[in-house]
């Protein structure tokens, strides 16, 4: 027995670090197929260009001298398909961890910071300024500033309802399903008010599109996911014992309350700065948390940030599909995230073990 | 030295009060059991220890801090938590679970320190073939011994155990508390645990609180303290105690009805 208890002490730490070499190398080989995927997906589009001619226009700006590019590719590589291709990479990763974040500290595998209420929230804030022309901020911020700030409203809301009856999922769960129907309603009323080609705008803006991306855009969404994404990721460990239950979490020294209330604010606020200039684009943040969680495990200290890099993949391939599949027209990337979304959760829904739910 | 010190705790959901003036004081290294019916507040005492609840009155850990103005890390270095069932909806490896242990020494990274501390516990309580396993996929006897080895990795000074046996077959009891009472002897650790089970509470348990209706209705030895009369009293249950063995055992016989009482 002596003999056999250190070997089999260090076999446990060599089993545990292999475990752990595992989710390090799927989040490496995540960052590698971005960078494949971002270089075709800059190469597609109706001037035909290599992926090396993309990379070195892209290195060029960085190393001049070292690469060569022309103009013509250069134009097209930074001004019209690059930007779009990194708001897809940080608007996929932060929908992405946001929906790994709801999921984890209201400890239901469907919740989203959509089924919270936000996108009715943001939808109809996009929808006020499209009919009745009326916002918080004016000139071209309107929608951008309407859909984000009745989001924030959308989730301080759902925060002061569940505040009131004790911060749990079940109170936060309930008062964002309230919240969800009110908006939709509201939304629902405007459409009905609106004209035709305005309640055609606002169909539009539902479905989520990467098409009024620029740099600028790009620029504060990368800022909002990154930030929100480490400040997530400093507070893994206390996600991961909320998953334990409220009461134990307390008892391993957890604040229960300002952690799941914080944590769910900066999952708004990340989705609030991406919808806000996407639109609606359903599924990444309820599928792409639960594929990572099949490969990666539930430790959020792994799982906030390759759900992140998932996600990115996913909005990537599907705006890339929906920029090519029936190009010239290009289909709202929405529909795509959705088309792809679908079918996978509903494998999922069939797979999944019995004692997962 | 005192592990606890409890005085005149009280704790009311709403304007029904579970718990009445308590008063009671754990010593080191000693099993110490609460018992009582359905309601008596075995359950809400245990959670007002850890914090969990927030009680009226005072509880003193450490030889004089006092819990309320402790941080909750603090208190997760001094006390661990067994609660008596979880519900894990989102998957997690037994060892991840036991890792949490850890949440109150650590920051964001794991040390070999604490790895080390989990594969000592998960070995202490024979749980390590199932390191990688899914918490979720164990059956009640193993998950309880992974929970106490959770709770364990926190080196606390005292256990709390709420109704540890409640899911377990007869021989996983006797070995969930058999597992309990050696690490308290071993170490200088103390456990406080709510039970229903009177027999096991009197074969484990150098201390025996009698909880009823929030109130310490009796405290003491267990030979000393189960008696038919005292069982009559609070639970309201007819009984022969049986003394042909080396501990009391409790027979319950028949309900006694409220005018009995």
């Amino acid at each position: 027995m002596s003999k056999e208890g250190p070997v089999e002490s260090s076999e446990l730490k060599e089993e545990y670090s292999q475990f752990v070499g595992k989710k390090v190398l799927f989040i490496l080989l995540c960052l590698a197929g971005i960078v494949a995927l971002a270089g075709i997906a800059a190469t597609l589009g109706s001037a035909s260009i290599t992926p090396t001619e993309v990379y070195a226009a892209i290195l060029a700006r960085f190393f001049p001298g070292t690469f060569e590019t022309t103009n013509f590719i250069d134009t097209i590589v930074w001004q019209l398909r690059l930007h779009r291709v990194l708001m897809a990479i940080f608007a996929g990763m932060g929908l992405a961890v946001a929906g790994a974040a709801m999921q984890g500290i209201l400890k239901n595998p469907l919740a989203s910071p959509f089924t919270l209420g936000i996108a009715s929230a943001a939808s109809f804030g996009a929808s006020l300024a499209i009919i009745m022309g009326a916002g918080f901020v004016g000139g071209q911020w309107l929608i951008v500033g309407n859909a984000f700030i009745f989001t924030m409203l959308a989730s301080i809301t759902v925060y002061g309802l569940a505040r009131y009856k004790g911060i749990t999922p079940e109170t936060m769960i309930l008062a964002g399903i309230a919240i969800m129907y009110l908006f939709s309603a509201m939304t629902s009323l405007l459409q009905y008010v609106g004209k035709s080609e305005q309640v055609h705008e606002v169909v539009f803006w539902m479905m989520g599109s990467l098409g009024r991306s620029s740099w600028d855009k790009v620029g504060i969404i990368a800022l909002v996911t990154v930030v929100c994404t480490l400040l997530l990721m400093y507070y893994s460990w206390d996600i991961n014992a909320l998953g334990a239950g409220d009461e134990t979490a307390k008892s391993l020294g957890v604040n229960v309350e300002f952690v799941r209330v914080f944590c769910m604010m900066l999952a708004s606020l990340i989705t609030a700065s991406v919808i806000c200039f996407t639109g609606t684009i359903g599924f990444i943040g309820l599928v792409a948390p639960h594929i990572t969680r099949m490969v990666v495990g539930g430790d959020h200290r792994f799982l906030l940030p390759a759900s992140g890099l998932v996600g990115a993949l996913i909005l990537l391939a599907a705006d890339t599909v929906a920029r090519t599949i029936f190009a010239p027209v290009i289909l709202p990337v929405g529909i795509m995230t959705a088309f792809l979304g679908v079918p996978f959760f509903i494998y999922l829904f069939l797979r999944r073990r019995k004692d997962y739910w | 030295m005192v592990k606890i010190t409890i005085k005149d705790l009280s704790f009311s959901y709403g304007s029904r009060k579970i718990l009445d003036d308590l008063n009671v004081v754990v010593g080191d290294s000693e099993v110490f059991s609460l018992v009582g019916p359905n309601g008596s507040g075995k359950t809400t005492m245990i959670k007002c220890i850890d914090r969990i609840l927030k009680p009226k009155g005072t509880i003193l850990l450490d030889g004089g801090k006092d819990l309320q103005s402790l941080s909750r890390q603090e208190v997760a270095r001094y006390i661990g938590y067994v609660p008596q069932s979880t519900t894990s909806v989102l998957t997690t490896t037994v060892f991840d679970t036991i890792l949490m242990g850890r949440k109150p020494h650590m920051g964001w990274r794991v040390t070999d320190e604490d790895i080390d501390r989990v594969v000592e516990m998960m070995k202490l309580l024979h749980v390590e073939e199932f390191a990688l396993k899914d918490f979720s996929e164990l059956s009640g006897g193993q998950k309880q011994r992974v929970l106490i080895a959770r709770a364990l990795c926190q080196e606390p000074e005292v256990l709390l155990l709420d109704e540890p046996t409640s899911n377990l077959d007869v021989k996983h009891q006797l070995e969930a508390l058999d597992t309990v009472r050696s690490i308290v002897k071993k170490t200088d650790i103390s456990a406080v645990m709510a039970i229903h089970d009177l027999n096991l509470a009197a074969r484990y348990s150098d201390t025996l609180v009698m909880l009823k209706d929030g109130k310490v209705h009796a405290i003491g030895d267990p030979l000393a303290l189960l008696t038919e009369e005292n069982i009559r009293c609070i639970f309201g249950v007819e009984a022969a105690v049986m003394r042909d063995l080396d501990r009391p055992y409790v027979v319950p016989l028949r309900s006694l009805s409220g005018e009995a009482l």
